[in-house]
């Protein structure tokens, strides 16, 4: 008997020490399926990121501005909003769709829940690939704004912190998808994204600053809700000095919270939909 | 030795159930056996395969693999499984040697030995010629051969199989279970769940019967179908003397020792009656012990009243029947 406890220590005591260089290996693995899989799919990918802002930054900045029904530097007040509902919902979808059809129908993620990694890791991979696609969408709109607007307001000492944003509205989107996907079933898809992305992208301050609507409270009330909100004042804040907005570290905390609150149910949702 | 598999009063109750869907069990299989887990749908076994695979949490018990408490230690059993899924769930973004060759990247195969390793087994599993298309274009069969082939990218030292066989054709049925056994051959330990006899009967070296979350036998197939009393049985057809009667040679036959039950198999309503055919008797003898020991008694028995045995056929019990003593129910 003591030469079976013997026996029986050795593979546990090897697993343990082999599991977390293995974890990672199995990590970078899967990040990398899925860069190749997007390299594969690169025109795909980019129409389904860019078009959606291109048009929303050419109809409400230029055609209506040219027109005369916007005033002043209206383009450059939607500039940053865009930018950030694109990283945002870019990360956000790039999450909770395939996530949804994973788990309620094609199953084709259980071979990665079976890679030698904790089950937590792969929802995070799935946040970290969904936030590399979203900061690539969101740099692209850089150029696409110049070539729209024929300007961006941006001055270089505002870059560290318009990243900063971009990075955390990026993670934020990716965990709320992250609760939204793992929550949603197929059949319910549809539904809950008319009921959650439409109101995400209209009260997300993207297309107006939050402190302008003070006569409107109610709406600023709900606008306050929404995380997006925070992305596009904090972006503002730093493309659009001048402009009055939300102070910065209170865009920046809100964004914490909320995406403290989002990975901690998201992850949830995630080992729930994982693990019987 | 350790067990490859060892299963010690695992219990599962999924929430919002009245009962448990693995009520207890404990099995062991050892290194290189090939185990099979029999039973109706809604047995356990998947639960069981499911707790083993780390893809189920266990209420309580103890279950591990190669050693590892899955328990404990999900991380590192699901580097030394492999898990084959009742439903294809193949990665339809990529081809089929991508496939195989992200499976094995997940588990830390080096990408030499990776490469190689998917060249051997789309060689070994008959899809070299259709290793670059993608698995959407993959029949049935096709998939179900990847799913398993991918599973042998890491090595692993224990093979789980959950229904490998429903719905291939004869052919797929029997290829894979070449390739199966192949696997053992390479020091695999497989542990396969079905619900087909045959399967269980043919390529398992020992079979957990299972219905309602228990195991309620366990032995090689040879040894279930031997515990089984009265199972044997010998057919007889038998042509009698003018004199005799039907009845009287029944009787007779009740008596030999070994016989447990006659029963009487009605003649075919179309077979002619008058001649020959009316003086012809069928019956079905059900026997304690082998049935080729009792040919001689019973065609000496029979010669000596002026009977001719004109048909004989000897019959083994099957898992089947097994299940159906054990349980009172047909499998299906």
């Amino acid at each position: 008997m003591t030469a079976g406890i013997a026996v029986d220590a050795g593979p546990e005591a090897a697993a343990r020490s082999g599991d977390t260089a293995g974890a990672l290996r199995a990590f970078v693995a899967l990040l990398w399926r899925d860069v190749f899989v997007t390299g594969r799919e690169l025109v795909a990918f980019l129409a389904q990121v860019i078009l959606q802002p291109l048009f929303l930054l050419f109809v409400f900045g230029k055609v209506l501005g040219d027109l005369g029904y916007t005033q002043g530097n209206f383009e450059q007040v939607l500039l940053p909003g865009v930018i950030a509902f694109t990283a945002f919902l870019t990360a956000l979808q790039n999450v909770a769709f395939p996530l949804v059809i994973d788990f309620s129908y094609t199953k084709e993620i259980e071979d990665r829940l079976m890679a030698p990694l904790p089950t937590w890791l792969v929802a995070v991979e799935k946040i970290v690939f969904a936030t590399l696609r979203a900061l690539i969408a969101a740099v692209l709109m850089f150029p696409l704004g110049y070539w729209v607007l024929g300007e961006v307001s941006i001055t270089w000492s505002a870059v560290p912190a318009v990243a900063m944003f971009l990075v955390l509205g990026s993670l934020v989107g990716a965990a709320l998808g992250l609760t939204l996907g793992t929550l949603v079933t197929a059949s319910k898809i549809n539904l809950v994204f008319a009921i959650v992305l439409t109101p995400l992208l209209f009260t997300g301050s993207t297309q107006f600053p939050w402190v302008a609507l003070d006569d409107l409270r109610w709406f600023q009330v709900i606008c306050a809700f929404n995380p997006l909100t925070y992305v596009s004042e904090g972006m503002r804040a730093e493309m659009l000095p001048s402009l009055e907005h939300i102070p910065v570290w209170v865009s920046a905390a809100a964004l914490l919270c909320f995406l403290a609150l989002f990975l901690a149910v998201g992850v949830k949702g995630f080992l729930r939909r994982a693990i019987d | 030795m350790t067990a490859a598999v060892e299963v010690i009063g695992l219990v599962k109750r999924y929430p919002k159930r009245p009962d448990n869907a693995v009520d207890g069990i404990s099995f062991a299989v050892g290194r290189g056996e090939i185990f099979g887990l029999l039973g109706p749908n809604g047995a356990g076994k998947t639960t069981t395969i499911g707790v083993l695979t780390t893809r189920v949490k266990a209420t309580s018990g103890t279950a591990t693999v190669g050693g590892i408490d899955v328990r404990a230690h999900p991380v590192a059993a699901r580097a030394r499984l492999a898990v084959v899924p009742q439903r294809v769930n193949l990665d339809r973004s990529l081809t089929a040697r991508q496939n195989l060759v992200f499976h094995a990247a997940y588990h830390g195969v080096p990408v030499a030995e990776r490469n190689r390793r998917a060249d051997a087994v789309l060689e070994q599993f008959g899809l070299a010629d259709r290793a670059k298309d993608k698995v959407d274009f993959y029949s049935g069969g096709m998939g179900q051969r990847l799913l398993i082939a991918r599973a042998m990218m890491h090595a692993p030292e224990v093979l789980f199989l959950d229904e490998p066989s429903t719905g291939l054709d004869p052919a797929a049925r029997l290829f894979v279970w070449d390739r199966i056994r192949e696997m053992r051959q390479n020091g695999v330990t497989i542990v396969l769940t079905t619900h087909d006899m045959d399967e269980a009967a043919t390529l398992a070296d020992r079979v957990g019967i299972m219905d309602h979350g228990t195991v309620l036998a366990l032995d090689t197939p040879e040894a279930l179908t031997r515990s089984l009393p009265g199972s044997t049985t010998l057919d007889l057809t038998v042509a009698y003397a003018g004199g005799d009667t039907a009845e009287a040679i029944v009787e007779e036959l009740s008596s030999v020792a070994g016989v447990e039950q006659v029963e009487r198999v009605t003649t075919a309503p179309d077979s002619p009656a008058g001649g020959t055919a009316a003086r012809e008797l069928r019956v079905r003898l059900y026997l304690t012990g082998e049935a080729a020991a009792l040919i001689a008694p019973v065609t000496q028995l029979l010669l000596a009243r002026g009977a001719r045995v004109t048909g004989i056929s000897l019959g083994e019990p099957s898992l089947e029947d097994v299940f159906i003593s054990l349980t009172g129910r047909d499998l299906r």
